[in-house]
């Protein structure tokens, strides 16, 4: 909501992936894995998204589907507006490199048989971004945005500590000219001080070339750090999404509040005081709990939890502040009525 | 010390930009193999220093080079023409003849290099044919999975489940025996190893990041298989393919044996030993099988231990 008209760059409509599984004596599909199952929202365009909730909750899953790594089961992804799933090749390989993403792991996310070189050269040739002759030149400004030195070009991957390959992970993304990137809990294999400096590069990056970003994460602080606006999701599902500020100083949800508490605090005044944590596991995303999934483990569930499934609501008019539970229903109701 | 330090950026620039022209040729030439050799230069380098622990290792290839470079060089070598008859039946070692004369009067020694020539050439393109063909069926079994995996993988599995020996017999039997049938037949026995190491290697590759990263910059399927897949899963294909052609030498010896591989009077390793099925031979005139059978002997021998080298000196977990 920065730019003076905010245009959505990624619209999300009910997308839902299910993985079969597969079992028995001749293999047949016993039932599905509901990694997403049923999520709507929009990016606006140079906005950060972040995306935050426990492992195994499907936020991976749906950056690898805006990237195009997987097909939605169900549901439709609108870049500028076009429906992916309906473009043709042709078109699709324009866009192709417009969404690019960074992988959580910097050890894996590039190949040790290639040096940097050729790991960044290769893509921009292929499309035609740069050639033969200006290359170099691009990939040495590219390297100056991502702050590494520039003789680290016939390097190989091996030769460079996980912070470093992070930032030539980010660099093979930018090289593309792309308009958004995903970043699959870029910092979450880094040091904690190497984390700050990938997450400064990030938002500075984002903030140079306008980019547009879904930040995919599990910790609450890096998360608020670079976004603004976050979604929080449990199970398959949003739970709550908001300004990013809105979120952390008044959340609505349970589980949001139980993320939040979860924060380890470093003080040890605070800490004295018991924080609510969350009790039991994360629910079977085979066999999700009805109506809300979070009343497994919810301290405020009622019975109706259970059979209703919860609408997203927005907590005051205008706000842009959503959240999927009950209670904030009903005290937005006894407001109404007060 | 400042001029020091300068004269080190200096070296360290050139240096880079040196490097950094090496990788511009390597990307023009994008098939050139020999290019591939500079700018892996460094690997091959920490391969060879891996390599060079293994003592019998080096002498083994020391010998595999000497017995190729005196296969590849025989018209030079031999003294005289290996079909042609020179001396006496069946004439024990002499000065005239350094391993005597076989049974119709033709001089072992030369026999024998140009034997090894043939029993070399089968061997290495039996080995380029199932290197191939197996490399090929993997990669599509193993990065494209689902109904193509399945064939291809049943299909292995049955050519596995064959006594290939019997196969190889029936096939020799049916196309007419002769130095490229037995390299086509031995070549289409021994995919089905190559075949599945590369699916798995493939199966476990395409799911790595490095693979989907260049499937989100949008890149074309050869450039995935060929340029990210199939570069790092060459250290295995190489160690197999070294038993393999250790392997299919001693299937065309073996075959030559008995009559249904290289057809006299071509010279092979094989049908040299020929002559050792009567009794009289195999006691009273050594000289026409000791050396024949010797010389399989030590090239299995040797080839297997390169092998055995390359799988440590490969491996990048090997940490040495």
């Amino acid at each position: 909501m920065k730019s003076n008209q905010p245009t959505p760059l990624i619209q999300v409509e009910n997308m839902k992936k299910y993985y079969p599984i597969k079992g028995g004596i001749i293999s047949h599909t016993t039932g599905y894995v509901k990694a997403v199952d049923g999520v709507s929202f929009s990016i606006m365009e140079g906005e950060t998204l972040g995306l935050v909730g426990e492992s195994g909750c499907g936020k991976s899953t749906i950056g690898r589907q805006l990237v195009g790594l997987e097909e939605p089961t169900q549901g439709q992804i609108f870049y500028k507006g076009k429906d992916l799933s309906k473009l043709k090749k042709s078109e699709m390989r324009g866009i192709r490199t417009r969404l690019q993403m960074v992988f959580q792991d910097p050890y894996s996310s590039l190949n040790p048989r290639k040096h940097i070189f050729e790991i960044l050269a290769q893509p921009m040739l292929y499309h035609k971004i740069a050639t033969k002759e200006t290359v170099e030149k691009e990939i040495l400004k590219i390297l100056d945005m991502v702050g590494l030195p520039r003789n680290v070009l016939a390097r190989y991957p091996h030769e460079f500590s996980g912070g470093q390959r992070q930032r030539i992970g980010i660099a093979k993304a930018l090289s593309l000219n792309p308009e958004f990137i995903v970043c699959d809990e870029p910092v979450s294999a880094l040091d904690v001080s190497i984390q700050a400096q990938i997450l400064n590069l990030l938002k500075s990056l984002q903030k140079d070339l306008n980019l547009t970003l879904l930040f995919v994460g599990h910790g609450l602080g890096a998360v608020n750090y670079v976004s603004d606006r976050i979604a929080v999701m449990y199970l398959g599902k949003i739970v709550e999404m908001g300004e990013a500020k809105e979120i952390f100083q008044n959340p609505q949800h349970p589980y949001t509040k139980a993320l939040l508490n979860a924060v380890p605090v470093p003080d040890p005044e605070e800490k004295k005081k018991k924080h609510k944590l969350l009790q039991g596991e994360i629910g079977d995303s085979s066999n999700p709990p009805s109506g809300c999934r979070f009343h497994t483990r919810c301290p405020h569930a009622t019975h109706i939890c259970s059979q209703r499934e919860p609408m997203m609501l927005e907590t005051c008019p205008g706000s842009g502040h959503f959240a999927a539970c009950p209670i904030v229903m009903q005290s937005k109701e006894v407001q109404e009525v007060g | 010390m400042g001029s020091n330090m300068n004269r080190k950026e200096k070296q360290t620039k050139k240096k880079f930009e040196k490097k950094a022209k090496y990788s511009m040729t390597k990307i023009s030439g994008e098939d050139g193999s020999a290019v591939k050799d500079i700018a892996n230069e460094s690997y091959l380098q920490t391969i060879f220093r891996r390599f060079r622990h293994h003592h019998l290792a080096v002498v083994s290839l020391i010998i595999v080079v000497i017995l190729g470079l005196a296969a590849l060089l025989a018209p030079v070598i031999a003294p005289y023409d290996p079909d042609e008859i020179v001396g006496t039946f069946s004439g024990a070692p002499c000065r005239e003849f350094w391993l005597g004369t076989d049974q119709i009067g033709r001089d072992v020694f030369s026999r024998l290099l140009y034997a090894m020539r043939i029993s070399l050439l089968v061997g290495i393109m039996a080995t380029l044919i199932s290197t191939v063909v197996g490399v090929i069926l993997g990669l599509i079994a193993g990065y494209f999975g689902g109904i193509a995996d399945m064939i291809i993988m049943r299909f292995t599995d049955m050519v596995m489940s064959f006594p290939y020996i019997l196969l190889v017999l029936v096939a020799a039997a049916i196309f007419k025996p002769g130095l490229w049938n037995i390299i086509l037949i031995l070549g289409f026995v021994d995919w089905p190893g190559i075949a599945r190491l590369v699916r798995g290697n493939v199966l476990s590759l395409r799911e790595t990041n490095f693979v989907k990263g260049n499937l989100v910059a949008g890149m074309p399927l050869r450039h995935i298989l060929f340029s990210e897949i199939l570069p790092n899963t060459v250290a295995p294909i190489l160690v197999y393919a070294t038993s393999v052609l250790a392997l299919s030498m001693l299937d065309e010896a073996a075959l030559s044996f008995l009559g249904l591989g290289v057809q006299p009077p071509t010279a092979s390793l094989g049908n040299m030993l020929n002559g050792a099925q009567s009794l009289t031979v195999l006691t009273k005139q050594p000289w026409l099988w000791i050396p024949a059978g010797t010389l399989i002997v030590v090239l299995v021998m040797a080839i297997n231990f390169i092998g055995d080298a390359l799988r440590d000196a490969l491996d990048p977990n090997s940490g040495r």
